[in-house]
């Protein structure tokens, strides 16, 4: 277990350095640097300035003082956000797009667990038939084809709901749900599937003949071994969510990472775009870690390498 | 079999009327056809396909024709043709020759920049050569302009993008037939009183022709990496597949948005588009560069278990070279591997395309693809009114496109599993 940690550290940090030293780079080599757009400067204090910066060093030399900087944790000044700090852009945006992208990914395994259990149950009836059809809908269309459906219905036909912002619950219900249907409809396929599996082993067959009741049989027997294949797919889900997150939170106006990270790529604002991409990296690979985890205290069969 | 139904007393296969074997093709494809959603998916696609290739010739209003005074003005079908669509026939006439004065004026420009161009070279300090060189590079880059111009004069008045030459004929058929007639707005018009009919099926071009080519670059290396790596074996198999391991883990689409941004940077995006490269030509090669990965992997699962079977023993014992025995004997095995994964994989990538396009990172107008079109519909969303067709049309042929594909995808994989087979 612990070589197993040691060892995706270690690859973490690999990758990690890799797209730093890709990204620094290619940011260099775009012609215009923080200052040029600045009004006009007198040559002397431009040299001050970029002496202060260390942008008058040599590409090798900035390199490793910005590497520096980045492994004590500061991600430098936001090239056009006034008076920011990339910190200070991810202290404000990270806990929203956390709460959010947590909200969706419960309401997506409730809600994919749910249907997928049901239609593998009452397999073969219409009720499989609809809510396999629904699934597929979920798969098909892009989130921001759902959130503008939603919009319409929800917001301007039935005045239910706030069409955008941040702040009460009753703002939250859509993005969640739009961010979290199409993982909700993977889990339903996938749950669906492995119930079928589970159904037809022996083990359920036993307890239907010593009449165990129907309900009991599903959800004791059957369901912890048909969550299997449920729980694998928490890591490609979160990594989904946290990309589907770019859109919902552009559509519905919330300021997490998502909408500044997009704002950030729009205005080419390098030093965000990459702090960014750097906190995205980490966060999907510390996720995917975290759920090959809990694969192996699930199942005592699965052994970590 | 119905040469035993007609005969009920002979045994099971009738020794006279030879049996006719089925390949695996024809077999996947005679399960293909009873599946009904399938089918229905595939003729939907080819009808959108056929549409889309045909958009020039059909009688649409052009698709970046703005009329702001028709301001997001609501779907209407009558009258139903407008007779607005008025293309310039004498100038199209004209423009042969005048592109053909223009190109001799280019040519002397060109000999004159290769002269600057070597002075430049011979004495590279010389900064009067150096401003020199620069100044006639200018002229020249400006003359080829002009010449691009000249063509795409016409069209671009009636209101279309950048046009190829195919497209450009087909126009001047499409007037040919139906004159100046264009089908009335029947989806509405957005902020700039442009069209939505022609814009969602000018939309369709781009976004299937970028799902398609995306899908088959990601293919050619996917395929070809993975069936080396699967062949040749040993240290050269783990480090291969070690690296894919690698690219495994980096968060692309975060990486691929900052790549784009980075390429967009004006001075260098002008410089990309000097040489034909536009952001749809980057979205390719960033597209491919992740998608293969998968398709590496099982193409390597294949090769491995097949390298061993004796018809590629018998290809080596015959001194076949290894790349033919890899992309000659191997490769037409993986063919439903291979159609299974493109069939899943092409609306993945469309909808990638439109995931960009979205954001304002794909698709650049005046182009249009259906991404564009979602985003530009959501952004006029208001509490006061709702321009709801502009949102709607869109996401439906997005919608309904990406949806046959995926019934589609599936119904080629069951019919190619061979789990399936003889139930």
């Amino acid at each position: 277990m612990i070589a197993f940690c040691a060892r995706r550290l270690l690859w973490m940090i690999a990758t990690l350095w890799v797209v730093f030293t890709i990204s620094f780079f290619l940011m260099r080599s775009v012609p215009g640097g923080p200052l040029s757009r600045e009004r006009n400067l007198l040559p002397e204090i431009e040299k001050l300035l970029m002496k202060r910066y260390n942008l008058d060093k040599s590409w090798g030399e900035q390199y490793w003082v910005e590497l520096g900087n980045y492994l004590r944790g500061d991600f430098g000044y936001s090239f056009k956000l006034d008076d920011y700090t990339v910190n200070e852009v991810i202290a404000e945006g990270l806990p929203i797009s956390i709460s959010l992208g947590l909200i969706a990914l419960a309401f997506a395994l409730t809600l994919g667990l749910v249907a997928g259990v049901v239609s593998a149950v009452y397999r073969g009836t219409w009720i499989d038939v609809v809510f396999m059809l629904t699934a597929t809908l979920g798969i098909a269309l892009p989130s921001f084809v759902i959130a503008g459906i939603c919009i319409i219905l929800f917001v301007f036909l039935i005045p239910l709901l706030p069409a955008a912002g941040w702040g009460d619950f009753s703002q939250l219900v859509l993005p969640a749900f739009c961010l979290g249907a199409p993982y909700a409809a993977y889990v339903a396929r996938i749950a669906r599937t492995s119930m079928l599996d589970v159904l037809s082993q022996d083990h359920i067959r036993t307890a239907r003949a010593k009449g165990v009741h129907p309900t009991r049989v599903v959800v004791v027997h059957a369901l912890r071994g048909a969550l299997l294949p449920v729980v694998s797919f928490i890591g490609p889900a979160i990594a989904g969510i946290l990309t589907g997150s770019l859109v919902v939170e552009q559509v519905f106006a919330i300021p997490g990472m998502g909408s500044h990270f997009v704002q950030a790529a729009q205005q080419r604002d390098y030093t965000l775009a990459l702090g960014l991409v750097m906190l995205y990296t980490v966060l999907l690979y510390s996720m995917n870690w975290l759920v090959d985890m809990s694969y192996a205290i699930l199942d005592p069969r699965v052994e970590l390498q | 079999m119905s040469s035993t139904d007609s005969k009920p007393a002979s045994t099971s296969v009738d020794p006279r009327q030879p049996v006719e074997g089925m390949s695996l093709s024809q077999d996947a494809w005679r399960r293909l056809r009873r599946n009904r959603v399938a089918m229905l998916s595939l003729w939907l696609l080819i009808a959108i396909s056929v549409v889309a290739f045909l958009a020039p010739v059909l009688p649409l209003q052009a698709p970046d024709h703005t009329q702001t005074s028709l301001q997001y003005a609501e779907p209407m079908a009558s009258p139903f043709w407008l007779r607005t669509f008025e293309l310039d026939v004498a100038k199209v006439a004209d423009i042969p020759q005048e592109v053909r004065e223009l190109e001799q004026e280019l040519t002397e420009l060109r000999t004159k920049y290769a002269r600057a161009a070597n002075a430049h070279y011979q004495h590279p300090n010389d900064v009067d050569r150096q401003k020199n060189y620069d100044d006639v590079w200018e002229v020249v880059r400006r003359k080829e302009a002009e010449i691009g111009d000249t063509i795409q004069q016409p069209y671009r008045r009636l209101g279309f993008a950048q046009l190829n030459a195919l497209s450009r004929w087909m126009i001047q058929k499409r007037y040919s037939l139906f004159g100046n007639r264009s089908i009335n707005s029947v989806f509405g018009r957005d902020e700039l009183g442009r069209d939505m009919v022609s814009r969602v099926v000018w939309g369709a071009r781009v976004s299937l022709i970028v799902g398609l080519v995306a899908t088959l670059v990601s293919l050619v290396i996917g395929v070809s990496y993975g069936a080396v790596a699967g062949y040749l074996g040993g240290w050269i198999d783990d480090a291969m597949m070690r690296f894919v391991d690698v690219l495994y883990s980096i968060p692309f689409i975060f990486v691929v948005i900052f790549i784009i941004t980075i390429l967009g940077e004006e001075s260098i995006a002008r410089e990309l588009a000097y040489w034909g490269v536009n952001r749809i030509t980057i979205f390719f090669v960033v597209v491919g560069a992740i998608y293969w990965l998968t398709m590496s992997r099982v193409v390597r699962g294949q090769v491995i278990s097949l390298k061993n079977e004796l018809f590629v023993e018998s290809a080596r014992s015959l001194g076949a070279p290894q790349w033919r025995i890899i992309f000659i004997h191997l490769l037409p095995n993986l063919l439903s591997v291979v159609l299974v994964y493109l069939t899943l994989t092409i609306p993945r990538v469309m909808l990638f395309e439109a995931f960009l396009s979205f954001l304002g990172l794909g698709v650049e107008p005046p182009d249009v693809s259906w991404g564009l079109l979602a985003n530009e519909g959501i952004k006029v969303i208001t509490p006061v009114k709702i321009y709801w067709w502009l949102i709607l049309f869109p996401s439906l042929a997005l919608g309904a496109t990406l949806l046959a594909l995926n019934f589609l995808g599936d119904g080629v994989r069951d019919a190619l599993d061979p789990r399936l087979r003889d139930e």
